[in-house]
């Protein structure tokens, strides 16, 4: 049994809980709806959010109600809510698990979320591949519809929202939230320059909300429980709530875990994922999915909230956190991830698209031992010049695997060049230079 | 045509967009559904049911890994390559499928049943290595698991070891799997 209270992840821990509106119903589900719509003003809805300190965990951990809070109050127009489902950050699993196992505590995010920001209509962007998830929750959607808690007029109030599932089509940067609403607009998904930003331009260039599912799973049980009970779990005041961390790579139980924010990587890998494999010991992790530096076994007992990550040179990001044993090769992780970054590079900024080729060009020549001492700074002015010159913050996320490993592991890259140098030591002279 | 065969979820669709244009993914899955890729004449019918111009419609689906331009096989077989499967042995499924039918990735075996893709992360990295088949997730591989979805798939069109719902509490473990 987990030793901390379990909250999104709490209804699918009951044996034979299957995830319907019944199910759902009977562990206390929409009740949050009810005691909201028509009872509580948006702007208090909004200001419970803001106080809970709830803050966004699809990457960049912006605080829900500060952003809410963004939308023009006097604009007359339509407002969208965009839920981003378009997990496809490598190593990231848990809204998958959230859509397919209790989707109802999605849907009820959203249309909470829809009556706070006023928006009629809400969209879940759904990565292309998960086909079962999104039949899952057009099956609750309609399951919802049907019991009045979508659609128009919902529970008697007056106030309508309506759901639609959109799937996209298999493209990694539609998880950023301006390429999201670039797809949804039936566009190749190229991030906008900001500003402006969604909540006055966004969708339909409409003022607009893109949240996670994880967020927007967590607003019933901060109406439900108070925003003083959020606000007390995990690290506050700047980390509260619980986060639903991903564990992969080598440990003997591979999954998703739900702790408050603020437990270590040790205890996440010892406690809750039964420790490594092949009990070797850890040699590096990613705390936050493929864009968070990776950290060494000197930060096991980094508290896993969003500013002592931070401190610790890397980010919390969407909470996967993967685990490698002794004996992995670094050079060769970073260019597994290198390979991710360059395929899914979106093409719209040069650093970024040119870089990505370049860096695992580089690398893949490193791992073929047939690199140059000089390949090292190469590595290094590449990511210096890709990093903060992209319209989004791809351009950071795929330099991060390189500046890390070559932080903490210079070695590894160094003996590979050795090897090389030593395997080439009658090296024919190219032939064009000769005169 | 696939306004005479798909109309009324055409309709449906559309009714979901203040915009036509959000409309194109959508509809270029039913393409897909119908034909197993898109066929330049439906993204043709698709750029005159949007009102959009057939470059538009070209503009965006090469943007999309999820489209196929051309025939594949019956069993589109994608395999995650990303560092996390990588972690847990996805390297050895793709040796495993490649000798098994004979296929390099990016090619499809003589008959038309499979294909074979590499892929970056589908978001099943606890339980990797995997891969997905058409529609559905296949998670924990092991080479028995992989003999058994083929034969499965050659078999009766389906396999019963694709995945359910987001395994929960504990994945489900393979080996002397009934």
């Amino acid at each position: 049994m987990p030793k901390h209270e379990l909250v999104l992840l709490k209804n699918m821990m009951h044996p034979g809980y299957t995830g319907s509106l019944t199910d759902y119903e009977q562990a206390g589900g929409y009740q949050a709806l009810r005691n909201t719509l028509g009872k509580i003003g948006p702007p208090d809805v909004t200001a419970m959010v803001r106080q809970s300190g709830l803050r966004g965990r699809g990457g960049a951990g912006f605080p829900t109600g500060v952003k809410w809070g963004f939308l023009p109050k006097d604009y007359q127009g339509p407002r969208y809510l965009c839920c981003n489902a378009d997990e496809s950050e490598p190593g990231t699993f848990k809204d998958r698990q959230l859509m397919e196992r209790d989707p109802h505590q999605v849907l009820e995010g959203i249309v909470l979320a829809c009556y706070a920001i006023g928006a009629e209509t809400a969209y879940i962007y759904i990565r292309g591949e998960m086909v079962l998830g999104s039949r899952i929750l057009e099956q609750a959607i309609g399951e919802a519809r049907a019991a009045g808690y979508i659609g128009k007029n919902i529970l008697g109030t007056g106030i309508n929202a309506d759901v639609w599932v959109h799937r996209g089509a298999g493209a990694y940067i539609c998880g950023e939230e301006t390429a999201l609403l670039e797809s949804l607009e039936g566009k190749r998904g190229l991030p906008r320059i900001k500003p402006p930003f969604p909540a006055t331009h966004g969708l339909y260039n409409k003022p607009t909300v893109v949240n996670n599912v994880e967020t927007l799973a967590n607003l019933p049980h901060i109406i439900n429980r108070g925003p003083e009970w959020f606000a007390a779990i995990g690290s506050p005041p700047k980390s509260t709530g619980t986060r639903v961390f991903c564990v992969s790579g080598h440990v003997k139980r591979p999954g998703n875990y739900e702790v408050p924010m603020g437990v270590t990587v040790r205890e996440l890998v010892y406690e809750h994922a039964g420790g490594m494999r092949s009990d070797k010991p850890i040699k590096a992790f990613i705390p936050g999915g493929a864009s968070a530096p990776f950290l060494t076994p000197a930060h096991l007992d980094v508290k896993l909230d969003f500013e002592h990550v931070a401190a610790a040179g890397s980010m919390l990001g969407s909470g996967g956190v993967t685990v490698m044993e002794e004996g992995t090769s670094m050079v060769w992780a970073a260019l597994r991830l290198m390979e991710f970054f360059y395929h899914e590079s979106c093409g719209k900024c040069t650093p970024c698209r040119e870089g990505s080729s370049w860096l695992v060009q580089t690398l893949r020549r490193i791992l073929a031992k047939r690199g140059r001492m000089e390949d090292l700074e190469t590595l290094s002015d590449l990511c210096k010049n890709i990093a903060g010159r992209t319209v989004c913050a791809f351009g950071d996320a795929e330099v991060a695997p390189i500046q890390s490993t070559l932080n903490h592991w210079r070695q590894e890259y160094v003996d590979l060049i050795n090897e090389a140098e030593t395997a080439n030591l009658i090296r024919p002279e190219p032939v064009g230079l000769r005169r | 045509m696939l306004k005479d065969k798909y109309g009324k979820e055409i309709e449906e669709i559309l009714s979901r967009y203040p915009i036509k244009r959000s409309a194109l993914i959508p509809l270029l899955y039913v393409a897909q559904r119908d034909q197993g890729y898109v066929s330049e004449s439906a993204m043709q019918e698709i750029a005159h049911l949007l009102r959009l111009t057939p470059p538009q419609v070209y503009e965006t689906i090469t943007f999309y890994t999820m489209f196929n331009l051309k025939p594949v096989g019956k069993f589109h077989i994608q395999v995650c390559k990303s560092l996390m499967c990588a972690l847990v042995g996805s390297d050895t499924v793709i040796e495993w499928i490649r000798a098994k039918l004979g296929i390099a990735p990016g090619e499809s075996t003589v008959d038309g049943l499979f294909s074979l893709s590499l892929v970056e992360c589908l978001a099943a990295c606890g339980t990797g290595p995997m891969m997905q088949i058409n529609d559905d997730y296949y998670e924990q591989l092991t080479e028995d698991k992989l003999d058994r979805i083929l034969a499965d798939l050659r078999s009766t069109g389906t396999s019963r070891l694709k995945s359910g719902p987001f395994m929960w509490p504990e994945p489900v473990a393979v080996k002397g799997e009934s």
